[in-house]
């Protein structure tokens, strides 16, 4: 990592609670106010208060598509946050720590694990070290790190004094004074720090004020207690002016899904999903362009049953609807999917990945459930898969994913990942006028139709898609049935209407396949003609970016080839652009590598390679740049996992 | 469909559809149906504006007979997806069918936390007391100790008292009928779909085929000493299901009390009639109305999304705003 002064990869821990996250918000505002490109990275226990959390924060000049497993300043709140990320500063990097946290054994950390706890004494004991956290500090001062003693009570007391105020007042700037002494430190331009705390609590001056007064203290601080002159990196504003929203996955998906035009969305609490509900339900009313109040009517239901079933209730009745889960979540849904399917509902499912199986690891990442969404449902019906990578393609794809579900009258299952729901980017604000709504066949019907009469709303036809009515037009009359059903959708066993009716559904997705254009199914970056070539999909994309974009500054070429549609399956697209791959590398965030046997399954093309990170955790830019250099230098390892002990 | 009119009025006709029904000859759901159809005539309701929503089972088959939109879903899931309708398209008269252990095993979560939202709509449960369609397994509304034909041993589990749990949860109308009392079931429903909130009617019916304990007979009273029919009407007596618009907590909770003692009657005596019908609780459309001005008006089915072009109508410019950074 360079000790230039456009970048800058910065981590905050703390016990779950104490404001970290907060303390990122400001930070990356900070920064994103000086034009600076943020790329945020949020990891928290399955808890609320005490568990370890901590964010990362990478800022840069040129646009930033992941974390670095290393960072160059390093702020910690508590003992567990030193003991886990000392050893990731870099050279020449900074650690802030607690005076009291210093003295602490390693085994004494509260919630350490024990296998943590054994590797850190042993690591220390390498190195002739005490096995207290002292001993961290000093591996880290004897790797040229430059380690600051942060007494935040002392500050505290000073703000105190100055502002004469209570102390537990001045403490709750806690995370304000953590942030600006690192910003101080790299002596980045304090009126943007200002500002990102006007940002942080917008209409509440009284706040602001006192957490200005703690920005000043801080930056005083670092000048007057640490020597710094040690320190070189220094981090300054790249001055763009460019339009940025800054934001998460959680809040893509959800404005993607406003701008698309839900109206009804249901769903049950389930971490990393919730979030985006609960967005939802905080903007349920918004501005239209016609004058009249937009609004999403947002649910929370007793289970993910009800959670399926209620949306596609409401989307037979016309409405845009949709539900947001995780992977236990889905697993309850998974009858109801196939229901809608039976039913042509237009029905999309957000499907935040997280670790499994069953409970697994709750707010961690994995990509582990692509075969779920892919297979999910007894039998077999028509369903678009659709994968987001990044925080646009989260804002798009949600939106598409109603055209998709509208046009092809099946379930769409939009697919994400943890990492990417809790990941931050600032981006520029999202156009809507690439939106272009498909509202698909609707019938049209005029009048009531003769006493008694029904709609043929299964009727077959060449493309699978029949022009559907929705529940309450006149003359629309049809059953719906999780049956086997006529073209009234009234149930049968015959198994000539069987055969048409399956065969009906499945046609849709051929028209799908035939109809959707190749940008929309997968995705180039890098040298387009490179032999060595990546497979994946999903929100590993921005670190294989880096590590190609890594390889090209070494004059290596290589490219990513990204799955953005699972199903139905680019097969033949696949097999024109792999055929010169040499070697290919599947990289996926789960055990197997799921979209390499997809790919085997559909085309006979098996990778030559595969690297996969199983442990919750995402795949970090530089660690694959490393990975691709000893796969083209010839290791004989042919599945090589992504490890990360102290994360 | 057509409309009443001035010269013409709606029968039951109106709401038949000309398929053949393989329930079990003498199946208490005949005299159901056949009292719903005249109900919905009788209530003039245009056949586009009714959703008949079942369950799974013999009487979750039910919507085959409607020519209204017919909605057959999944074991247990009738709530959630008549719901899902309701709640997307206000219009909608949502008419709930299905059978004791769809309603009350496979699917109990969805009617507890339904009984929470009081939403405009009616839920008609067909009890038989047994799992018809798989053959006479019990259901959680046949009492402890009984053996019904199917059985191999006398039930163990404990019996579910349908009405009770409905005032628990928080149904704002709780009515039973009896399948063989046709003209009383169509006033039940009528009134049931007329309350304007979250309706459960409960109806005793008896399965010929395998419940060979609570028969037409049983229920006629022919094995007791009086011979009396065992169904009474509340209507005969003077039990007042009314809680007023604007009872106060004690009136209310005076009311429950006498709806329990009510509902623990059964045996040689069984009540039916309306148990409840509380009009002092707020519908689940008046709670959204206090968030979404506009609900009923604009309702999810109806809110343009899109203009001629396919240009979104949401304006996202204060949502980006609350982000912007630069």
């Amino acid at each position: 990592m360079t000790n230039n002064h456009d970048e800058l990869a910065w981590r905050i821990g703390g016990p779950q609670g104490s404001g970290v996250d907060t303390a990122a918000g400001i930070f990356q505002r900070a920064c994103a106010l000086g034009g600076l490109n943020v790329f945020g990275r949020r990891e928290y226990y399955s808890n609320i208060m005490g568990r370890h959390s901590y964010f990362d924060v990478r800022v840069a000049h040129h646009p930033v598509h992941s974390h670095c497993d290393e960072v160059q300043v390093l702020t910690t709140f508590e003992d567990e946050a030193l003991a886990r990320h000392a050893t990731s500063v870099v050279e020449g990097g900074a650690l802030f720590y607690s005076a009291k946290d210093a003295e602490v054994e390693v085994q004494a950390v509260t919630y350490l694990d024990t296998r943590a706890k054994d590797d850190l004494v042993a690591y220390l004991e390498e190195r002739g070290l005490p096995a207290t956290l002292r001993g961290l500090i000093e591996d880290a001062q004897q790797r040229g790190v430059q380690t600051y003693e942060a007494d935040f009570v002392k500050i505290v007391e000073l703000l105190a004094d100055h502002l004469n105020i209570a102390q537990a007042l001045a403490a709750r700037t806690m995370n304000t004074l953590a942030v600006a002494m690192s910003l101080a430190l790299v002596d980045y331009q304090r009126s943007h720090v200002y500002d990102a705390l006007a940002k942080t609590w917008p209409g509440r001056q009284k706040i602001v004020d006192m957490n200005v007064a703690a920005v000043d203290m801080a930056y005083q601080f670092v000048r007057d207690t640490y020597e710094t002159s040690k320190f070189e990196h220094r981090l300054t504003p790249s001055g763009s002016k460019e339009p940025r929203i800054l934001l998460n996955g959680n809040q893509a998906v959800a404005m993607g899904k406003i701008a698309a035009g839900l109206t009804f969305q249901s769903y049950y609490p389930i971490s990393p999903a919730t979030d985006e509900s609960v967005y939802l339900e905080a903007h349920e009313t918004f501005p239209t362009a016609n004058g009249e109040e937009g609004s999403v009517l947002v649910v929370q239901t007793e289970d993910e049953i009800s959670a399926v079933c209620m949306a596609a209730g409401a989307a037979l009745t016309g409405a845009r609807s949709a539900t947001a889960t995780s992977g236990p979540g889905f697993a309850l849904m998974v009858e109801g999917l196939g229901w809608a399917g039976n039913n042509e509902v237009p029905l999309v499912i957000t499907l935040y990945q997280r670790g499994g199986p069953s409970t697994g690891l709750p707010t961690r990442s994995e990509q582990g459930d692509l075969f779920l969404a892919l297979n999910a449902g007894h039998s077999e019906f028509p369903r678009i898969v659709l994968a987001s990578s990044d925080l646009d393609e989260a804002f798009y794809d949600a939106a598409a994913a109603f055209n998709y579900a509208e046009r092809y009258q099946t379930v769409v299952v939009h697919i994400l990942d943890k990492s990417l729901s809790s990941k931050t980017m600032s981006v520029p604000p999202y156009d809507l006028e690439q939106i272009h709504i498909d509202r698909g066949e609707v019938a049209s019907l005029n009048g009531d139709g003769e006493p008694g009469s029904l709609y043929p709303r299964f009727a077959p036809t060449e493309s699978g898609i029949t022009p559907r009515p929705l529940i309450g037009m006149a003359g629309g009359m049809h059953w719906l049935t999780g049956g086997e059903h006529t073209q009234y959708g009234r149930v049968t066993e015959d198994p000539v209407v069987r055969e048409q009716q399956m065969e009906k559904r499945m046609r849709k997705l051929e028209t799908a396949a035939r109809e959707i254009p190749l940008e929309d199914k997968l995705q180039v970056y890098g040298d387009p003609k490179a032999d060595f070539t990546v497979l994946s999909w999903g929100s590993n994309k921005g670190a294989i970016v880096e590590a190609i974009e890594l390889l090209a500054e070494e004059g290596i070429a290589a490219r990513l080839i990204q799955v953005r549609i699972m199903s139905p399956f680019p097969a033949a697209e696949l097999e024109e652009v792999l055929a010169t791959a040499k070697p290919l590398v599947g990289v996926e965030a789960n055990f197997s590598g799921q979209l390499a046997q997809v790919l085997r399954q559909h085309t006979g093309i098996a990778c030559d390679k595969l690297v996969v990170k199983y442990n919750g955790r995402p795949m970090a830019g530089r660690r694959l740049h490393e990975t691709f250099k000893t796969i083209m230098d010839g290791t004989d390892e042919t599945k090589i996992v992504l490890r990360n002990p102290n994360e | 469909m057509p409309t009443a009119t001035a010269d013409r009025k709606l029968t039951a006709k109106d709401f038949q559809v000309p398929f053949p029904n393989d329930w079990c000859p003498g199946c208490g759901d005949f005299g159901i149906l056949n009292a719903i159809q005249q109900a919905f005539a009788k209530l003039e309701l245009e056949a586009h504006q009714v959703a008949v929503v079942g369950g799974i089972g013999c009487s979750g088959k039910a919507p085959y007979f409607f020519p209204t939109y017919g909605v057959h879903t999944l074991h247990g899931r009738l709530l959630p997806f008549a719901h899902g309708i309701k709640l997307a398209n206000p219009e909608m008269t949502v008419v709930g069918v299905g059978g004791d252990g769809d309603g009350l095993g496979i699917g109990a979560g969805h009617f507890v936390n339904s009984g929470r939202r009081n939403l405009d709509m009616t839920y008609i449960l067909f009890n038989n007391e047994v799992y018809g369609l798989t053959k006479g397994q019990a259901a959680p509304t046949l009492a402890m100790g009984l053996q019904p034909k199917s059985l191999p041993e006398p039930n163990i589990q404990g019996q579910l008292n349908s009405l009770m749990m409905a005032m628990s949860v928080g149904f704002t109308w709780i009515g039973r009928g009896y399948s063989y009392n046709v003209k009383k079931v169509v006033d039940l429903v009528v009134e049931a779909i007329r309350h304007p909130g979250l309706s459960f009617l409960d109806i005793l019916q008896p399965c010929p085929t395998y419940n060979n304990l609570h028969t037409k007979d049983w229920y006629a009273g022919k094995d007791l000493n009086s011979g009396q029919p065992r169904i009474y009407w509340l209507d005969d007596t003077d039990y007042d299901p009314v809680i007023p618009p604007d009872a106060d907590e004690a009136t209310a909770l005076g009311k429950m009390n006498e709806f329990l003692s009510k509902v623990h009657e059964w045996g040689d005596e069984i009540p039916a009639g309306v148990f409840l019908d509380n009009r002092a609780t707020s519908t689940f459309a008046d709670r959204i109305e206090t968030r979404i001005e506009n609900y009923r008006a604009q309702p999810p089915n109806k809110r343009v999304i899109a203009d001629g072009s396919g240009k979104p109508t949401a304006d996202l410019s204060k949502i980006f705003d609350e982000v912007r950074m630069t």
